[in-house]
């Protein structure tokens, strides 16, 4: 179940409340987020929409550690990340977050298996149990025969596959997903996102996801919009969201 | 090291871009092992003294001779052992660029104050016996492909003969019992060279060396000695080896400060080319270090891996300093016996490396620490 009210009851994977996020652009302050509040529970895959400069992606690194907000809290499993010191947050990431990028960003100097492990080298596996479990995560997203290929020796779809086994390899608490399929052709694009419901359906990830297209949204159980700093539920309401007060 | 696929991955990734950078670790480190050779060499003089002699010179100037009399006076004086002297003969042979350190030697005591300088007994004894007879450095000898018994002419301006030709004869070799000791020098006996100069300069010499029974003797020999003469047309300075070597060097200017403070801006451009590599290596890859602190990497992790990167290069920069000791022989020959032989210490490559390390860590730092501090979601909209 997702709320977006202040509501939710506790013991959800992830609690948003009271979520204020500003920009000072000069003089200027721009409220992105304004009293933001969101639950979301494990095995939820939610999709997040909005226009540009919504705040869509702030959101999105918010939810993921890697910005402070100027007001309110996010629990993720237990843990209020808000109030977390910069070493402590960066530890807290490995541990629960798989990020997927628009642009994919796997570093072109490794091959797919080496980018694929670097998540694991913050681990104690060792080099043989680090070896089983990328073979393994890129036999789930389909690209294993690609495991020595540059990423320059990939498509799209493939290196957003690797990506996917990145993001998946250390099994994180949930998957923050900003964009998937921007970059890729409509095939290649159905192709990650059908991948990524296997894991949600599959694997039971929770995976919270940006998109500014409507075809990827409908795979999402859930699409909010991002309207003025705070969520709403779209208009068009598939399953289990509650907002205002509804449910 | 699990990471060092990673660090080696980043290094290679500009291929052109790492060699030159360590191309310029290598000719830095390069020069600076030339320059510390060339100020080793210097120096050596001092380096290999014994703290027994004593060096009796005229006081205006080195230039300016002392009679030959005054020996039997410093052997008068209590503490003094034995003395030599020496006379700069200043000649070349075949050619003027065939340069090497010439000394008329006194053949009685030259052995008692030299004793590091060992030549055999038998050619020894041949040397005694001969009057045009030399002993030549090994280092020399080899220089121009002598051999024992050769005989060699070597032709000089100084003590008005006007370009005169000697013609000498190899009787023996020495060799110095340390790698350090100066074996470029060429023996000739006193006696022929006395037969042959003018006879208003006879009876003249260029310095005395002489050893002491203790070190400690060294300040009242030298005071004792200097006393004895004051007020005497030939007034002389008397000083420990050491003080001697160093005005030698001193003659040639302020070679270590010259020698520092080349090495000096050669390693500070050498921090400006390399700090300037590794900020723009950092810099292209920074959404890649982004995505690396997003997936959990520490900042102290992502400072390390360049540091690393930075230390890697100084390391293979030091082939600089094998190369330089593989050129040494090229650079002895270069230096046509102006030089002792140039040798590069373990304090010199210690140096050397250090210096490179030095300089990886301070290039990296910079751009490190604004690796470090990058903020994961201002580098991931550069994207």
């Amino acid at each position: 179940m997702v709320r977006v009210d202040e509501r939710g009851k506790s013991g959800s994977l992830i609690e948003v409340r009271g979520l204020d996020k500003t920009y000072r652009r000069g003089n200027e302050e721009i409220d992105v987020l304004q009293g933001l509040n969101l639950d979301v529970d494990k095995g939820d895959f939610v999709a997040f929409m909005g226009p540009s400069g919504s705040g869509k992606t702030t959101l999105l690194n918010l939810l993921g550690g890697l910005d402070v907000p100027t007001r309110g809290s996010v629990t993720v499993a237990g843990d209020e990340i808000t109030h977390m010191s910069r070493g402590k947050l960066t530890e807290w990431r490995a541990r629960h977050v798989g990020f997927i990028f628009q642009m994919y960003n796997l570093i072109p100097v490794l091959t797919a298996f080496q980018n694929v492990e670097l998540p694991l080298l913050l681990t104690k596996l060792s080099k043989a149990e680090r070896r089983k479990h990328v073979e393994t995560a890129l036999e789930i997203v389909g690209v294993a025969d690609r495991m020595n290929h540059f990423p320059r020796q990939l498509s799209g779809g493939q290196e957003q596959r690797v990506a996917v086994a990145r993001a998946i390899i250390a099994d994180p608490t949930f998957l923050l997903c900003d964009e998937p399929t921007g970059d890729l052709d409509r095939k290649s694009a159905d192709e990650v996102m059908s991948l990524i419901r296997r894991l949600v359906e599959e694997y039971g990830k929770t995976v919270l996801m940006v998109t500014h297209d409507p075809l990827v949204a409908r795979q999402a159980k859930i699409t909010l919009h991002l309207e003025k700093g705070v969520l709403v539920e779209a208009g068009e309401r598939r399953e289990g969201v509650a907002a205002g007060g509804s449910s | 090291m699990k990471f060092g696929r990673l660090i080696l991955a980043n290094l290679f990734r500009k291929k052109v871009r790492l060699l030159l950078t360590i191309g310029s670790f290598a000719v830095a480190l390069f020069l600076f092992a030339f320059l510390g050779v060339v100020n080793d060499a210097f120096l050596r003089g001092a380096d290999v003294v014994s703290a027994d002699r004593l060096v009796v010179t005229n006081r205006t100037s080195i230039i300016n001779t002392l009679p030959l009399s005054y020996r039997d006076q410093i052997l008068g004086v209590p503490g003094v052992t034995s003395a030599t002297f020496d006379l700069w003969f200043g000649g070349t042979y075949q050619d003027p660029k065939n340069f090497f350190p010439q000394f008329v030697i006194d053949p009685e005591n030259q052995r008692k104050v030299f004793p590091e300088l060992a030549v055999p007994d038998d050619e020894w004894n041949a040397f005694l016996k001969d009057r045009q007879g030399v002993v030549v450095g090994a280092a020399t000898l080899k220089r121009f492909g002598w051999k024992l018994g050769d005989r060699v002419p070597i032709a000089t301006t100084l003590y008005g003969l006007q370009g005169k030709t000697f013609e000498f004869n190899i009787d023996g070799v020495y060799h110095g019992k340390d790698p350090k000791d100066d074996e470029t020098q060429f023996w000739i006996q006193w006696e022929y060279f006395e037969q042959s100069i003018p006879e208003r300069i006879k009876d003249q010499i260029g310095w005395y060396t002489l050893r002491v029974a203790r070190p400690g003797d060294a300040p009242r020999v030298a005071k004792a000695i200097d006393t004895l003469f004051m007020n005497s047309p030939n007034e002389t300075r008397t000083q420990t080896e050491s003080a001697f070597a160093a005005n030698w060097v001193g003659q040639f200017g302020n070679i270590k400060f010259l020698i520092v403070t080349i090495g000096t801006v050669v390693f500070f451009t050498l921090l400006l080319v390399t700090g300037n590599t590794m900020a723009i290596s950092v810099r292209e890859r920074t959404p890649e270090l982004a995505v690396l602190k997003a997936i959990g990497f520490s900042d102290r992790a992502v400072l390390g891996f360049i540091l690393a990167e930075s230390l890697a290069i100084a390391s293979a920069g030091c082939v600089g300093l094998v190369l330089a000791m593989g050129a040494l022989p090229a650079l002895s020959g270069a230096m046509a016996g102006m030089l002792p032989p140039l040798l590069i210490g373990p304090q010199t490559i210690a140096y050397g490396v250090l210096a490179a390390l030095a300089v990886g860590v301070a290039s990296a730092l910079l751009p490190g620490i604004g690796a470090m501090r990058l903020r994961v979601v201002d580098a991931l909209r550069r994207v």
